[in-house]
């Protein structure tokens, strides 16, 4: 099955850049492998959530007597059941999250503050029963006035969600509460002075609206709590040992009592970096004595779990006639949620992050609202802010008749510029892609009637982060590797290949697998494209680990110096002036003699990944509008993106090609649509319309490689980025097929037909 | 009310269940027979992932009641595979990397195989409008697209 | 809930006349299984109208076709005859859901669940067809477009269940067509939906015509002033722009997330049209 194909690009290596099957690949298609909802135990519950139906009510009693009596309940929670926090800002993915909220909002404490937030919850002997149960909880409300869009929610005078929310980075600190959270700023150089430069100076507000990662696995979980207080849990999770972190900190328990197994996770996008159902379960099981399994229905995937912020933004750029880009400034309000901390911060660190401009200004407001608290969706606030900054860009373009491609070629950020939001850029590749962009076959292809096409590029910063990873030699000359990061798309396939590489031997003699939190040391979770970048490079330096022990033991074996002996081609050999002294041994032979020469030989990487380097894209995009009904459908697509070094160029591939739809959504129907009472009115995938196959076309990628000098395989994150272009490469698009600039997304038919009748009754429409 | 006892054969074996009348055929694979690798991503008959044949018709085991099963022949995932021999299409899902999360996976592979048992050489566009009830949010489907076209290919001995 | 699954229609209709608490048919179960699912309904009894042997038949008659209620939108594609002869009912009842969907979901059902945007309605309702109707006093024949009264409410009596549909037969140089419009390619709820059947004659002028509109009110219109805007005409522009202004005029529609009137009004015009060209050119080959 381990079948090679090479065709990558990286010719000096056997395994990096090649195509093998995935190692969980046999599982993920016979149906064997188990996902978060696929574990049960002997004797488990069933447990399930009371959720409020207000947007905005203070919660005066809860009553759960009656449920309690219900024949078959074993254990009902609330918020007496969680510890209290003191405000902690910790990292979450690239976002920042507070203990103090993180436990309200697993279970409301004072007030629910969004429809679907968490109330109460019942562990049952069925699902009848837990749900009947939940109808006997009563609690009792005080209805308030509730804020769901973000320039209402700043108003004064805005239903306030937290009395105690006094707007952070003010100066002089505002002495009354209100919805805003904090205000950011970010630049360099003198904005007045830019733009007095300026030939041509654009300035255009946009609009966003939340949308869900989506994943297609509902958040689920089992936990088993023992009579001594240790506890388990089996879950789909981004990062199991923050989860550990979390659950211990919510119920107060420690750390080494809690262990936490990663199932395999059917997709995150960010959306799986907290907690939700995991401590109630924990809190369940503890109170009930027995396995309590929890699952989301899609409704409450929607409604409780986090989307991503919707904000409004404005964005003003200055251009010279030759292109040149002189001033820009941008001012974001992010929506956040029931609690602060939206990604208005990486939104405004990325939004010009392509560029190299002297005088940049971001101005950034975090503002709660009555809507479920957001999530990190990928490349968390990036999309936002750089669909903005590519419009305009774009609008600029053709206002001085400049290609726009020539015109980012001529303004983009390189090795040495200094970022808006402070750091000097080692290689990156912007330039690059670009130029891939103006090469590529797409770029100049005729377009038929009633079609645009579009450009837009993007940034994402990546990140490392504290990683382990363990690599067994085994008896047999067979290797056993043990990750930390779950693995969402491939992880486990690039893991093994870069073992492969380093240690010369062939991929299918190394298993690999995903430790739970008692096999490792702490690893932080699958987030910020993170996991090939950071578990890569542990992997690695395990290996590495392991090379160097082998060297060791022949060494005695040989009774030569340690550094007499060297690793070559899968084993071990004297080296220098002892070359040819003794036989070459195989890793397998030095496996056979670890007993008697020192014991098991284990390679061990615990590190904290330093030197995660950005990556930028360019992407493509042609659409077709139907002047009658406003539909725009995308007819072509490519992504090109710098991946630093692509270890299987498939699963590269599929990071842009998923990143690519995900944005095309984004751009054209995904949002979260509420009424008037606050509540939902679309939490399931019949109204929250993914795009579906037929929606789409073949998406081309191009793989640029500017290699990353910091990895020992230049990689680069690569998860991320692909979904930051799209919403402006499709803009931009229906821009250039309707003559009618889109600000506001989604570009839903209804939206588009109106924009292109009042663009017609104006005379300024192409169609 | 009592529950209903079910005979039906899954993946060609006969098997027996017992289940509640509201139960979903979903409910029942999974709970019941233990059969987890049929998914459910969304009980609205939205996305796919609880896709199986029922007397060779293609059905979201999410929008059948369990009770409705008696009688009928099933396929699920687990009897895709032919012994240590992977039907073509799974072999060219691992070799297109048409799945990240494969969450979807199974949906689509019975979904996939419902078409070319019915058309041996459709079209993109015929699988694309074929597997629009089949949600998959990692891949764009650009992959998944090739590895049917591919597997159907395979299949006519092309 | 009790469930049921009687094999003939006598006993259907008694267990649902009988029946004290909610009780609901149950054909392909693809709104009713989600009802159920999201606690919109609770039913006590369910009663499978799947084994009874004429709810799932296909049959020529009186020179048309009864449908079963209970035949599947995949069955009625497979049908040898049908698609060619009602190729915009067999297109609508496809429309429905995915292809899963397809496997289950009816033509009875999606009447019966009572929703405006029920895309096999407007196509039936264009046909000309009639609903067979049986309860514990008999059986009657009625229209397709007098059968849904508002969203959810049925001109039906308790216990009586739609048990097929009657196509009239094929009047030489007639077809029909259904268009709905949806912001994805598939698996949304119609915004617009429209059928059209017409019937041309020997110098291609349409001598008889139906239009029907989805989405659009509070029920599924036959909309007359629409067909009379057809009727004489070659489909010229300006009898297209009669029958774009006349299906806008009829409409009653709501505002919603899956759009607003004014969008509504705009592309039932733009649908009917086309739907209008694709059942002419259909007709002039038939």
């Amino acid at each position: 099955m381990q079948e090679k194909v090479k065709d990558g690009p990286s010719s000096e290596f056997q395994v990096v850049g090649t195509r093998p099957v995935r190692p969980d690949g046999a599982d993920k298609v016979t149906g064997r492998a188990k996902f978060g909802a696929d574990f049960s135990l002997p004797g488990q519950l069933v447990g399930k959530v009371l959720r409020s139906p207000h947007p905005h009510a203070r919660i005066k009693s809860i009553d759960a007597s009656a449920a309690l009596k219900l024949p078959g309940v074993k254990a009902v929670v609330c918020r007496d059941d969680f510890l209290e926090q003191s405000s902690e800002f910790i990292p979450a993915g690239e976002m920042m999250i507070n203990y103090r909220d993180v436990v309200r909002n697993v279970m409301a404490r004072e007030k629910a503050l969004y429809e679907g937030h968490a109330v109460a919850a019942v562990a049952a002997t069925s699902a009848v029963i837990a749900k009947e149960a939940l109808n006997l909880i009563k609690v009792d409300y005080e209805v308030l006035p509730h804020v769901i869009d973000v320039v209402e929610a700043m108003q004064p005078g805005a239903p306030l969600l937290h009395e105690d929310m006094f707007t952070a980075g003010v100066e002089p600190a505002p002495r009354a509460p209100s919805n805003v959270a904090k205000r950011l700023e970010i630049g360099h150089g003198d904005m007045a002075a830019g733009f007095k430069q300026a030939d041509v100076v654009v300035e255009r507000a946009f609009t966003t609206k939340p949308v869900h990662q989506g994943y297609i696995e509902p958040h689920a979980c089992i936990a088993s709590v023992s009579e001594d207080g240790q506890a388990d849990v089996w879950v789909s999770t981004q990062g199991h040992w923050v989860v550990r972190a979390h659950c211990a900190r919510l119920l107060g328990w420690d750390i080494g009592k809690v262990r936490v197994t990663a199932a395999e996770i059917g997709g995150g996008f960010g959306g799986k970096t907290v907690v939700y159902l995991e401590p109630i379960a924990l809190a369940l099981s503890k109170k009930a004595r027995r396995p309590v399994k929890m699952v989301m229905t899609r409704e409450e995937v929607f409604k409780a779990s986090g989307p991503t912020s919707g904000a409004h933004v404005r964005v003003k750029i200055g251009a010279k006639k030759d292109g040149r880009i002189v001033a820009a400034e941008a001012e974001l309000k992010y929506q956040a949620g029931a609690f602060a901390g939206s990604p208005v911060q990486p939104g405004a660190m990325c939004a010009y992050a392509p560029y190299d401009i002297e005088n940049v200004k971001v101005v950034g407001y975090d503002v709660v609202t009555n809507r479920p608290k957001v999530a990190a969706y990928r490349a968390p606030g990036g999309p936002i802010s750089e669909f903005a900054v590519e419009s305009v860009i774009d609008e600029i373009a053709g206002r001085i008749g400049m290609d726009p491609i020539e015109l980012r070629l001529k303004n983009a950020a390189k090795q040495g510029t200094k970022a808006a939001y402070g750091p000097k850029f080692g290689p990156i590749g912007m330039v690059e892609t670009l130029e891939a962009a103006k090469a590529h076959a797409h770029w100049r292809t005729p377009l038929g009637k009633h079609q645009g096409r579009g450009v837009a590029s993007g940034f994402w910063f990546n990140i490392g982060g504290e990683t382990s990873v363990s690599l067994s030699l085994n008896e047999d000359g067979t290797l056993s590797l043990t990750a930390g990061t779950p693995d969402i798309g491939g992880l486990r396939a690039s893991l093994c290949m870069m073992a492969a590489e380093e240690l010369g031997v062939p991929l299918d003699k190394i298993r690999v697998q995903i430790g739970d939190t008692g096999q490792l040391g702490y690893n932080f979770l699958t987030g910020g494209s993170r996991s090939t970048f950071s578990s890569g490079m542990a992997t690695v330096e395990a290996a590495r680990d392991v090379m160097k022990e082998a060297c060791k033991r022949a060494s005695k074996l040989w009774e030569l110096p340690e550094d007499a002996v060297e690793y070559s081609n899968g084993g071990v050999r004297p080296a220098g002036p002892n070359a040819g002294k003794h036989a070459p041994m195989t890793l397998k032979e030095i496996a056979g003699i670890a007993g008697k020469t020192g014991g098991p030989i284990v390679g061990y990487a615990r590190i904290n990944a330093a030197g995660a380097a950005p990556s930028l894209a360019t992407h493509i995009a042609d659409v077709e509008v139907d002047p009658e009904t406003g539909k725009v459908s995308v007819i072509r697509y490519t992504a090109i993106q710098d991946a630093g070094r692509a270890i299987h160029p498939s699963y590269v591939e599929g990071q842009y090609q998923g990143g690519v739809a995900q944005g095309i959504g984004w751009a054209l129907n995904e949002e979260y649509i509420y009424g008037d009472d606050g509540k939902l009115q679309n939490p399931g995938f019949l109204d929250y319309r993914v795009p579906v196959a037929s929606d789409l076309p073949m998406i081309d990628t191009v793989i640029v490689e500017v290699p990353n000098p910091r990895h020992p395989y230049g990689v680069r994150g690569v998860g991320e980025t692909p979904i930051v272009p799209p919403m402006a490469a499709i803009a931009n698009a229906v821009a250039d097929a309707t003559g009618v600039r889109f600000t506001d997304l989604p570009m839903s038919p209804p939206r588009v037909l109106k924009a292109l009748d009042e663009a017609r009754a104006k005379g300024t429409a192409k169609l | 009310m009592a529950k209903h006892h079910i005979t039906a054969t899954v993946n060609g074996d006969p098997v027996e269940f017992l289940c509640e009348p509201q139960e979903t055929l979903l409910d029942a694979l999974r709970d019941q027979l233990h059969l987890t690798g049929t998914k459910e991503g969304c009980s609205t008959g939205d996305c796919g992932a609880c896709s199986v044949t029922v007397d060779d018709r293609l059905v979201c085991s999410c929008l059948m009641l369990g009770v409705e099963a008696d009688g009928k022949s099933i396929s699920t995932i687990e009897g895709m595979a032919q012994g240590d021999e992977l039907h073509p299409l799974q072999q060219k899902f691992l070799e297109h990397a048409a799945l990240q999360c494969g969450i979807c996976t199974p949906g689509f592979l019975v979904a996939a195989k419902a078409l070319l048992d019915k058309k041996p050489d459709p079209t993109e566009t015929e699988v694309r409008y074929w597997l629009a009830g089949n949600l998959c949010r990692c891949t764009g489907y650009d992959k998944i697209v090739r590895a049917v076209l591919d597997a159907a290919a395979e299949l006519r001995g092309a | 809930m009790r469930y049921e699954a009687p094999s003939s229609l006598e006993q259907a209709v008694g267990l649902l006349a009988a029946a004290t608490g909610d009780a609901r048919v149950l054909a392909g179960g693809t709104d009713l299984l989600v009802q159920m699912r999201t606690d919109i309904l609770n039913p006590e009894l369910v009663v499978d109208i799947k084994h009874i042997p004429e709810l799932r038949e296909v049959k020529e008659e009186a020179g048309g076709f009864r449908i079963g209620a209970a035949v599947t939108g995949a069955e009625l594609k497979e049908h040898p005859r049908l698609k060619s002869v009602w190729p915009g009912i067999v297109e609508a009842a496809n429309l429905i859901g995915s292809t899963q969907i397809q496997g289950r979901a009816t033509m009875g059902g999606n009447l019966c669940n009572g929703s405006p945007a029920a895309d096999s309605v407007p196509a039936l309702i264009a046909a000309g067809a009639k609903a067979s109707v049986v309860g514990s006093h008999g059986r009657r024949e009625i229209a397709v477009e007098d059968v849904m009264l508002a969203p959810r409410k049925l001109a039906l009596a308790k216990g009586e269940i739609i048990a097929s549909f009657l196509l009239p037969a094929k009047v030489k140089g007639s077809a029909d067509a259904y268009l709905r419009f949806i912001p994805r390619t598939e698996m949304d709820i119609a915004v617009v939906g429209c059928g059209i059947a017409l019937t041309v004659d020997a110098n291609g002028t349409v001598s008889r015509a139906r239009v029907a509109l989805g989405a659009v009110a509070a029920r599924p219109l036959l909309v007359e002033e629409a067909a009379r805007a057809l009727i004489g005409s070659k489909l010229e522009d300006a009898a297209l722009n009669k029958l774009d202004a006349a299906a806008g005029a009829a409409c009653r529609p709501i505002d919603d997330k899956r759009g607003t009137k004014e969008y509504r009004i705009k592309v039932a015009g733009v649908l009917a049209r086309r739907a209008a060209a694709i059942a002419y050119e259909r007709a002039r080959k038939a």
